[in-house]
């Protein structure tokens, strides 16, 4: 309202439709004649998804071996015992051995698992410098104070990559050694650890900081690795395309996992003779037992499992489907029996209005 | 001397008496004596000159005291006895002669006092210098008051003020201050989210009301700035002189031309017209467009030229300003050289206020006394109270039990998180360090820390946006109500004012109408029926639409011819109705009218009589009818035209204006044989007891016989005073028109005394028709459920014929009286037992008879109940037990369907109103009054309607909406009230059960991430979730929405039952969307978890980390919430279309690019590709709809059962409605009746129906809501059923009833 004697009266409404509020509109209305059938189609439409994505997980084989080491499980158990309590824990390596009765098809991919690990912890799921990842060289001096206490190292010098996330990243090694015949020769098998990362993360969010000299290791200097590390960041892999922050296994290292039980992409296995995937015989893997995790309770697991288009094996989303089918076609039914029964009921009720 | 003097203590008034009737300065002490209250330095010289002082003021006090009655001194004995040390050292007591003027000196010591203390407060009335002419010496000396200049100012802020006042104001609201307290905890601790997850939504809140506000700060800035710097005249050394309207000060004498508008309150000085009045139109104050007369002071009102004012040497003083349009109280001293000042009483006739506009008046001068801020005009510029709607009121209670639940939260997460974390390699594994500092802090000062971070995560549960949203939706809805135009008027050219937009939704809730009856249910469109004069009865000739009624021509005298004397009593009769009255002729007719007499009355018709108050105009248009013709009023002389066509010339000595206490009102005139009568019309009741001759018995009879027909009665009465009589007369009204305090009552006695011992001459009937579509109307309300009640000043027969008439009493309805004339005969107490056991005896019989089904034949009583009656049952009994009375009465009336109060005082509107609103089960009420009379209980109800009437605009400008008749609340109640309803209870509802879906798999998440207080979320997604992704559908639900069609609304009144009682928002409902939203929340939380359990979903075996976890759930949570929305809108136009797959649309676009590029801004990239990458995995979409189905089925599912078992009557309807639509295209009327094309069916294509047969299809269509013709198969059904929708939708219902 205002002060002067506006002429607030004789001001005609618009007459439109809008202002009428008689837009035309198309007004549905969810009763159950409309929605029987649509519930029967949906139920039938998701008993038919869910069997096939239930057939199509349940065709997905997955092999996989606990190597924590917890006394009594196997000759890792001695390379956990030698780790006890003492950090770093000395180097030591075990293996697995396992037997395939046929052919275990292909691609097939090599997972390691760690549980009762809190990726997703805050304070550390937050320790990392995303700046100082993509090289940027301001914040390879300066790591950012979310990286506490693994922003300096002792000596006073920043730590790249710094962070609680990198400190911890995966040491353990794998390799796989298949015995064509047996007694024969164990024959290594070829591990692609190409593309295990994201392809956007690996090209183009993480970088190295720009070469000095054309050395990447002259970039790094006057940094310090993370504590727990052997080797400073730019030794992580003698492939030169492969080092520095633009490793593969440190890419998918930082992708955080959701829950504390996790896997991560270890390798791939399609050269070769094993692009078919891995044949029927003995195999070992070898594992460099380096990462304690029994000081948490945690377990570390070691999978082969094969890939189809809707990844590993989860029988979860197609029992949802079926559940959620056969519910919906229940509930079909139940609504109908309601639907004629109480029809006929309100038309009687009608019936004695009148 | 003749004083009045009024019971009042207060030491003025004797000083009023003195000053306005002794002549002053021969005596200068008394003078000084006499200001000292209004001005308190004279109070040191009073001081000053204190050995004098108690002679002085003795001399006062004996001159007066003469004229004090015993109350008088009782009552200035009973003032309180101020403790002074002054009194002792200035006064001996013996000085003071009697208790009562000791204590009349303590008085003065006081005011002396408090004005050596400072305090100015008290100072209740000002003086003012006309011109700034310093009063002649020896006078007075005043210290002039400080008055502000004449800026209006009613913008809030100024530029350098806004930022911080505005932001004060806002963070007042608890919402927001909550807001900003979590937005400083985050910036305070370390918290998981940003601040800015929080900080922006409440940002964005906060600008967007600070624009709003600002926004109408600018235009009332803009307003004030024109009307401050508009130019005025003003007379300065004898010239004219332009300046602008602010700098105009108090005592300014200013000129206003013919249509200019008065610039801030002034004292008429004197006008071009010779006879010092002026004509004034306040449509802008108060709406009355009638022209009104004002009155030069008649000392000044020969100053016509700039010089000529500029002489004048004067002052005013007056009462402060209050905001009463309609009272005001002063005096005017005039000073000239050669005699004593003169003093003239000044009253609103004298007053012209700012915002008033001249008309028909050249020019006036004028003196400023009230500027700016203080003008009566800006004084009225308040807001008033704010009214809080029940949704209101329920939202916040819901946001308790929200803040509960965050809290709760917090506290479990915070004590788990600690019992978690008793195991060391948790707390602190070897992956995952402390800092020293971290480690070093105190267990409690972690823990209250840790408390704080929860609460910030889960703070979002209490929706930030929803404050703005209900307000948006409330400001933008109640444009739907203003330019709706089924309500707007054609004659009046007014559509609705929608004057609060935040009661929209209690229109939709109304349980109790009070409902004016003149003016609102009726026309108050008045026309004259007929006059009984000594018990013979005359009807004029009726003019209907241009025709004059065969039966009714002429004056028909039922009687046989009066006698002589009779015949002089009935032209004394017509004489008094043609003067007494207040009613103005417009000037434009004036001019014609001015030719002379020769007209005949008949062609005298030509002229417009204008009034505030109609029944007089019928009167004076009646009496001219019959033969009198009131002309127009002359230099004080009221011309009439007599049937003869003689003009008569009678001298206006006095009005004794009407007040609806009184109920009358009186004129002296002098005739032109000298004679001097009073006449008299009023109401019967208050007229009656005045009477000491007339034949009233008859009168009597005939005046209740017209009350039953429902006519307005008003009788007449003369007394012929003698000239002493008037002198004695005059002088007492005189003595109350000066005084300043008080006026008003001491006006009424001395009309008491005046008006007495009348001859009652006769009566007369006015005919107020019904407003069209009124008993529609009530009808229609009834039928919703709503409990009418009219309250009326008339009487009870009239009042009770209109409620025939507009069927609020049926025939059946049988009739409780709980009047005076009933207590006569028994007791109080009696009469309510007796009528509370008969109603209750029925109401007893008619909750069986709802159940057996026949509730068809039920008992309706009406309770009729007088203003007499209602304050004995209001009044608290002796024994203290006073509810007793009132909770018996509310019983009744409970009982009752429908009740008239009669004969009720405005008070007593507002009182009943209350009585009702605070009654045990607080039912929200609404008042409808178009008078000034109603504004009490406009006010004092829930909602508060004005109907822009006839009798000026107080009621629309008081009320929270206004409407142009009273027929327009049906569609106001029915329809939009439904709609508002409807619409803020699912907003409400909605708000809560979005954020409930949107926190709570945030808080389940806290269980597998070791509550370390990880958010599931990404912060954009925190952040605009609520701001952006789900907030337009939301708001376009809340304005668009119409569960069932609005003819539908209009047609079937009892679906207003269905909402009744606040239903949608009840703890039920509350409880059923906080589980859905629960229920969701787990499904989107364990789909997502299932899905990412230790899988890889993507074909080329790479994993997703924690934020496509979280991404998937938003997405899924996204979807599900608008999906949610769009199940419930039944309305969808294209801009519902737009809004809500838009907006889909917008958080996938919005998601892409979050995701699509490495924002240069962010210190981190956790985001980058996330969205992207897990649309590229199928396991994704899948899951995304498997989870969307899931979270929608069980609201689907009880939606379709209930609607199927338990459908409301909104929802058959709405079955009714959706099958006439779309039946032929749907497979449900098939699966229903298999027949759907069956060969039998034969019928006519729709519109050639014969409209008998359309009716009756429609009628038994009617009652069968959902049910199928029996006979007829589905198809040939609908297509009947869009023959009767299509043709005619108002036939069926105003056609044969059941």
């Amino acid at each position: 309202m205002t002060w002067s004697a506006a002429a607030r009266g004789a001001h005609q409404p618009d007459n439109t439709a809008f202002t009428q509020q008689r837009l035309p509109a198309w007004q549905p209305l969810l009763s159950a004649g409309i929605t029987l059938p649509l519930f029967f189609c949906a139920g039938l439409a998701f008993i038919g998804l869910g069997l096939g994505l239930y057939y199509s997980s349940n065709g997905i084989k997955e092999l996989e071996y606990d190597y924590t080491g917890n006394p009594g499980t196997g000759n890792c158990s001695v390379c956990a015992a030698l780790g006890e309590g003492r950090a770093p824990p000395p180097k030591c390596s075990c293996a697995w051995y396992f037997s395939l009765p046929e052919l275990f098809p292909g691609p097939v991919y090599l997972y390691y698992e760690l549980s009762n690990f809190y990726q997703n912890n805050r304070r550390y799921g937050v320790s990392r410098d995303d700046a100082q990842l993509s090289g940027l060289q301001s914040a390879l001096r300066h790591p950012a104070n979310e990286c506490a206490p693994y922003q300096f190292s002792a000596a006073g010098l920043p730590i790249a990559p710094c962070g609680a996330i990198a400190n911890s990243l995966f040491n353990d090694t794998f390799s796989l050694w298949h015995q064509r015949r047996p007694g024969g020769p164990y024959e290594e098998v070829q591990l692609d650890r190409t593309a295990i990362a994201w392809w956007t993360d690996y090209h183009v969010k993480f970088r190295n900081p720009p070469l000095v000299n054309g050395s990447l290791a002259l970039a790094f200097r006057g940094t310090a690795p993370p504590p727990n590390w052997h080797r400073p960041v730019y030794e992580l892999s003698p492939d030169p395309n492969n080092t520095g922050f633009v490793n593969q296994d440190f890419v998918v290292w930082m992708r955080t996992a959701a829950l504390p039980t996790f896997r991560k992409l270890y390798a791939r296995i399609r050269q070769g003779d094993y692009t078919a995937g891995l044949p029927r015989g003995a195999y070992r893997v070898n594992i460099s037992y380096n990462y304690p995790v029994r000081a948490f309770g945690g377990h570390k697991l070691i999978i082969f499992s094969n890939i189809s288009w809707m990844g590993g094996k989860n029988p979860f989303l197609g029992i949802a489907y079926l559940v959620v089918g056969s519910l919906c076609i229940l509930v079909g039914f139940v609504m109908l029996v309601v639907y004629i029964r109480y029809q006929d009921q309100n038309d009687d009720d009608d019936d004695d209005d009148e | 001397m003749d004083l009045v003097l009024s019971t009042n203590s207060r030491g003025q008034h004797i000083i009023d008496q003195v000053l306005s009737t002794s002549p002053p300065h021969s005596q200068h002490m008394d003078l000084v004596l006499s200001t000292s209250p209004l001005h308190g330095q004279h109070m040191d010289l009073v001081l000053s000159t204190s050995p004098l002082h108690g002679q002085h003021m003795d001399l006062v006090l004996s001159t007066s005291s003469l004229q004090f009655s015993g109350a008088e001194v009782q009552d200035v004995g009973d003032m309180k006895e101020p403790e002074l040390d002054l009194r002792q050292s200035t006064h001996e007591p013996a000085m003071c002669s009697s208790v009562w003027q000791c204590s009349l000196l303590h008085q003065y010591e006081n005011l002396v006092l408090q004005w050596c203390a400072g305090e100015e407060n008290w100072v209740d009335s000002r003086t003012i210098y006309v011109g700034h002419k310093e009063p002649p010496p020896g006078a007075e000396a005043y210290i002039p008051q400080r008055y502000p200049d004449n800026r209006i100012v009613s913008s809030k802020y100024t530029f350098w003020n806004f930022i911080p006042k505005n932001l004060f104001e806002q963070f007042r609201r608890i919402a927001n201050f909550y807001f900003l307290i979590i937005f400083l905890v985050q910036l305070i601790i370390d918290t998981p989210t940003s601040p800015v997850t929080s900080g922006l939504p409440l940002f964005f809140v906060i600008t967007v009301t600070a624009i709003k506000q600002g926004y109408e700060d600018w235009l009332r800035h803009k307003a004030d700035n024109a009307m401050n710097q508009c130019p005025v005249h003003f007379i300065q050394h004898g010239k004219l002189v332009r300046k602008q309207s602010r700098k105009l000060r108090v005592g300014d004498i200013v000129m206003v031309k013919e249509d200019e508008t008065f610039p801030c309150d002034l004292i008429f000085l004197s006008s071009n017209r010779a006879d010092g009045t002026c004509h004034v139109t306040t449509a802008s104050l108060d709406g009355e467009s009638s022209h009104k007369t004002h009155y030069a002071v008649p000392d000044t009102k020969g100053f016509h030229t700039e010089e000529d004012v500029d002489r004048l040497h004067a002052t005013i003083e007056c009462e402060q300003p209050q905001p009463d349009l309609y009272k005001f109280v002063g005096r005017i001293n005039v000073y000239n050289e050669q005699h004593d000042p003169v003093v003239r009483p000044l009253g609103s006739e004298n007053l012209l206020l700012r915002g008033a506009t001249l008309k028909n008046t050249e020019k006036i001068f004028g003196v400023a006394i009230y500027t700016g801020m203080e003008t009566k005009m800006a004084l009225n510029y308040q807001s008033k109270s704010q009214k809080r709607s029940a949704v209101e009121k329920s939202m916040n209670a819901f946001l308790i039990v929200y803040l509960c639940i965050l809290i709760s939260k917090a506290l479990v997460n915070t004590v788990l998180k600690y019992v978690w974390q008793s195991e060391p390699f948790r707390d602190e594994p070897w992956y995952n360090q402390k800092t020293e500092s971290e480690r070093q802090r105190s267990l409690f000062l972690r823990a209250f820390t840790d408390f704080l971070a929860f609460m910030v995560l889960f703070n979002y549960i209490i929706p930030v946006s929803m404050y703005v949203t209900v307000e948006m939706q409330k400001f933008l809805g109640s444009y739907f109500i203003t330019w709706d135009e089924d309500m707007f008027d054609e004659e009046m050219g007014e559509g609705p004012l929608v004057n609060t937009s935040d009661l929209n939704e209690e229109l939709g809730q109304v349980e109790y109408i009070f409902t004016d009856k003149t003016g609102t249910l009726t026309e108050n469109n008045m026309a004259f029926r007929e006059c009984c004069i000594e018990g013979h009865v005359y009807v004029p000739h009726v003019v209907c639409n241009g025709q004059v009624l065969p039966d009714s021509a002429g004056i028909d005298m039922i009687d046989s011819s009066p006698g002589v004397s009779g015949k002089e009593r009935e032209e004394l009769f017509f004489r008094a109705l043609c003067l007494c009255h207040t009613v103005q002729v417009k000037e434009d007719d004036h001019v014609d009218l001015g030719d002379g007499p020769g007209k005949s009355p008949d062609s005298a018709k030509s002229c417009v009589y204008i009034s505030s108050s109609p029944d007089e105009v019928a009167l004076v248009e009646g009496v001219q009818r019959l033969g009198f013709t009131y002309l127009r009023l002359k230099d004080n002389f009221m011309e009439i035209l007599n049937r003869d066509n003689d003009l008569e010339r009678f001298e206006l000595l006095e009005v004794l204006s009407f007040d609806s206490v009184r109920r009358r009102m009186s004129v002296i005139v002098k005739s032109a044989a000298g004679e001097i009568y009073l006449f008299c019309k009023g109401a019967d009741s208050s007229i009656f007891p005045r009477v000491i001759e007339g034949k009233v018995d008859q009168i009597r009879s005939r005046v209740e016989r017209n009350a039953v027909e429902g006519l307005r009665t008003l009788c007449v009465a003369y007394k012929r005073l003698a000239p002493e009589e008037y002198e004695g007369a005059c002088a007492l009204l005189q003595a109350a028109k000066v005084a300043l305090q008080d006026r008003e009552k001491k006006l009424a006695e001395a009309y008491e005394q005046i008006e007495k011992d009348l001859v009652l001459l006769g009566a007369t009937a006015v005919e107020d028709r019904l407003q069209e579509k009124a008993a529609d109307t009530i009808e229609a309300l009834q039928k919703a459920g709503i409990k009418v009640w009219v309250l009326t000043g008339d009487k009870m027969e009239t009042a009770a014929a209109t409620c025939y008439a507009c069927k609020l009493f049926r025939r059946g309805t049988q009739l409780l009286e709980l009047t005076t004339k009933r207590m006569e005969e028994q007791s109080l107490h009696d009469v309510l037992f007796e009528l509370s056991k008969t109603v209750l005896r029925c109401s007893g019989s008619l909750t069986r008879d709802t159940f057996s089904g026949l509730s068809t034949d039920m008992h309706d009583y009406g309770l009729i109940i007088d203003g007499a009656a209602l304050s004995l049952i209001m009044k608290p009994r002796e024994d203290g037990s006073s509810s007793n009375y009132r909770e018996l009465f509310l019983e009744i009336c409970r009982n009752c369907s429908a009740v008239l109060c009669c004969r009720m005082a405005p008070l007593q509107k507002a009182q009943i109103v209350k009585l009702i609103k605070f009654s045990k089960e607080h039912p929200i009420t609404l008042a409808i009054g178009d008078g000034a009379n109603d504004v009490s209980m406009i006010l004092e109800a829930h909602v508060g309607i004005g109907v822009i009437g006839k009798e000026g605009r107080q009621a629309a400008r008081n009320s929270d909406y206004a409407i142009p008749k009273f027929k327009h609340l049906k569609k106001m109640l029915l329809v939009h009230g439904h709609f508002y309803y409807i619409r803020i209870s699912e907003l409400v509802q909605y708000f809560f059960y979005k954020n409930v879906c949107f926190i709570f798999p945030q808080f389940l998440y806290q269980f597998f991430c070791g509550f370390s207080q990880q958010t599931l979320y990404d912060t954009a997604y925190l952040t605009l979730y609520n701001i952006s992704f789900t907030s337009l559908p939301i708001l376009l639900y809340s304005l668009m929405e119409q569960h069932v069609s609005m003819d539908v609304l209009k047609r079937d009144p009892t679906l207003y039952r269905d909402i009744a009682k606040n239903a949608l928002l009840r703890w039920r409902v509350f409880i059923y969307w906080t589980f859905l939203g629960v229920f969701d929340a787990l499904v989107f939380f364990f789909g997502a978890y299932f899905m990412f359990e230790n899988t890889p979903v993507t074909s080329n075996g790479q994993m997703f980390g924690n934020w496509t976890f979280g991404t998937l759930v938003f997405t899924v949570m996204v979807f599900t919430v608008t999906l949610k929305l769009a199940l419930d809108t039944h309305y969808w136009t294209w801009i519902n279309h737009f809004v809500i797959w838009g907006s889909l649309l917008f958080y996938i676009v919005f998601s892409l690019l979050w995701g699509g590029i490495i924002w240069p801004f962010l210190s981190y990239q956790r985001m980058y590709y996330v969205f992207i990458h897990m649309l590229s995995s199928g396991p994704s979409w899948l899951a995304i709809v498997l989870l969307i189905i899931v979270s929608l089925l069980p609201d689907v599912l009880k939606k379709v059962l209930c609607r199927q078992l338990w459908p409301t009557a909104t929802e058959k309807t709405q079955n009714v409605q959706f099958q006439n639509h779309v039946s032929e295209f749907t497979p449900l009327t098939s699966l229903q009746s298999p027949s759907s094309q069956h060969p039998g069916c034969v019928v006519t294509p729709r519109g050639s129906f014969p409209r008998p047969v359309t009716c009756v299809f429609w009628r038994s269509e009617e009652y069968s809501a959902l049910s199928p013709f029996p006979g007829l198969p589905a198809h040939c059904r609908s297509s009947v059923r869009l023959g009767c929708w299509g043709s005619d939708l108002e036939t069926p219902r105003n056609g044969p009833g059941p």
